[in-house]
């Protein structure tokens, strides 16, 4: 079988706490994440929170191992890279969906992380009903709604059986109705266990989810403070502005 | 006119009569065409996914190079596979020039760099959408090859009925290397430009008729694939 990690099956350790330090990621003369520096520890849900621009998604990218820092250095609590993998997983803000049925694009994910086929059936059953979208196995998956493939993606997640799960502006897309069933889920994931690390531009949501907070301004890390200090008394004058709502100079 | 359609009611005739020898033409020029459309099927769409997702020195060139065979003149292709069949050929030995497996060699050129064009296009195209999801997902490049030409299944098989509508339709390469010979190499195009030009215009209508029908649902197909398409990929 291909397609399968060819890591040690063993169980994934914890992976958090994480220590950054020095992070810095660079593109055209520019840099576009300025020396973060941060522990991320197993909360329920910490927010990457900022204005569009601030360098949320490239450090969700950063973290998750899609994109590669030009310095610093990331510190996990589990060593194997492979076994991060595998504990882990990314939702977009839009999300990747194969060009198959619900089904088949839940099971290509159980595939690749070496899911044995006689298990993918009851997984896949599972996290669908977790997101409410039971008796949508043989639908393509690109034909569902916006609220729906982002839930399909939640899905995905969940049947890895994860620790961390990042959302990059997982409801910028969607109507009040759909962002409310998301978050929902999200919670519920939270609930379950999983450690939620997500990025957003909306106020509202961070204090809706927040535990932790860290906000990105201009590819710098401006603060970093549970949610009741950061919206209550927030230290930065960048901060005290963006949540007064006052668009940034 | 009147010579016209006179001449179009007597290939409706020959047709429905069900002529042994026009059904031999088109008997042989389906099956010429269908087995160079699946080998060059079975060159182009491994080639169109290795150049899609492989990185290697002179990847940029053979892109290149494939993409320009898209246009390869088939009189060309002809009097090239000629040369190499012909008795003072390099392949002169195997006597292959007039026979249809020549054709087959020349349609087979031809279509190639179609359908491992149009596969390598289809491919970076959702490799493009998906890269992020399959890294995360942990999934080597080598495994995501199955997943990639699943997913792009109606493209790679639309790649292939147009490499197949070029080969049925082309006359310069087969005519060159095949001869237009009676009862052996005689195909739809080379029979109707013979028969036009020996001004039997019954004959070359019925042919092409045939041929028209043949094209008419090669598209049909190609429509009904991106039906299909646009219902799984929303």
């Amino acid at each position: 079988m291909i397609g399968r990690l060819t890591a040690a099956r063993a169980e994934p350790g914890p992976l958090l706490p994480l220590e950054v330090e020095g992070l810095v990621v660079e593109a055209g003369g520019r840099r576009l994440l300025d020396g973060l520096a941060f522990t991320l520890r197993p909360e329920r849900c910490t927010v990457i929170l900022g204005p569009n621009g601030a360098g949320k998604s490239l450090l969700l990218r950063v973290l998750h191992g899609l994109l590669s820092p030009d310095r610093g250095t990331l510190r996990w609590a589990e060593p194997d890279p492979d076994r991060r993998r595998l504990a882990q997983a990314f939702v977009f803000q839009k999300p990747v969906l194969l060009r198959r049925s619900v089904r088949g694009d839940l099971a290509v994910a159980l595939a690749a992380r070496g899911v044995p086929r006689r298990e993918r059936r009851a997984r896949i059953a599972e996290a669908l009903a977790l997101v409410g979208l039971e008796g949508f196995e043989q639908r393509a998956a690109r034909s569902l709604s916006g609220g729906e493939q982002q839930r399909l993606a939640l899905a995905r997640a969940w049947a890895l059986r994860l620790q961390l799960l990042f959302l990059d502006e997982p409801t910028a897309s969607l109507d009040p109705a759909a962002t409310r069933m998301v978050e929902a889920i999200v919670r519920d994931l939270a609930d379950r266990g999983v450690t939620i690390v997500m990025s957003t531009h909306d106020l509202g949501q961070a204090r809706r989810l927040a535990e932790e907070v860290l906000f990105l301004y201009g590819g710098r890390l401006i603060e970093a403070a549970d949610a009741g200090t950061f919206f209550t008394r927030p230290a930065s004058p960048e901060a005290r502005a963006f949540l007064a709502g006052e668009l940034p100079a | 006119m009147g010579e016209i359609g006179e001449a179009a009611a007597t290939a409706l005739r020959l047709l429905w009569s069900a002529e042994p020898e026009l059904f031999a033409i088109v008997a042989l020029s389906l099956e010429v065409s269908l087995t160079a459309t699946a080998l060059a099927a079975a060159i182009g769409l491994p080639l169109g996914a290795l150049l899609a997702l492989a990185r290697f020195p002179g990847r940029g060139a053979l892109v290149l190079l494939v993409d320009a065979g898209m246009g390869l003149p088939p009189v060309v292709v002809g009097l090239l596979v000629y040369l190499l069949l012909s008795r003072a050929g390099p392949l002169g030995e195997f006597g292959l020039l007039f026979t249809p497996t020549a054709m087959v060699i020349a349609q087979t050129i031809l279509v190639t760099p179609i359908v491992a064009a149009l596969a390598r296009r289809a491919v970076a195209d959702l490799l493009e959408d998906y890269h992020e999801h399959l890294t995360s997902l942990g999934l080597r490049p080598l495994a995501a090859v199955p997943v990639l030409l699943f997913d792009a299944r109606y493209r790679l098989a639309t790649a292939c009925l147009a490499g197949f509508g070029r080969a049925a339709a082309e006359v310069g390469a087969i005519l060159i290397v095949g001869g237009n010979i009676r009862e052996h190499t005689r195909t739809m195009t080379t029979a109707i430009a013979l028969e036009t030009s020996k001004g039997a215009l019954e004959q070359a209508l019925a042919l092409g008729f045939v041929l028209i029908l043949v094209v008419l649902a090669v598209n049909l197909a190609a429509a009904g694939l991106s039906t299909m398409a646009r219902r799984i990929e929303g």
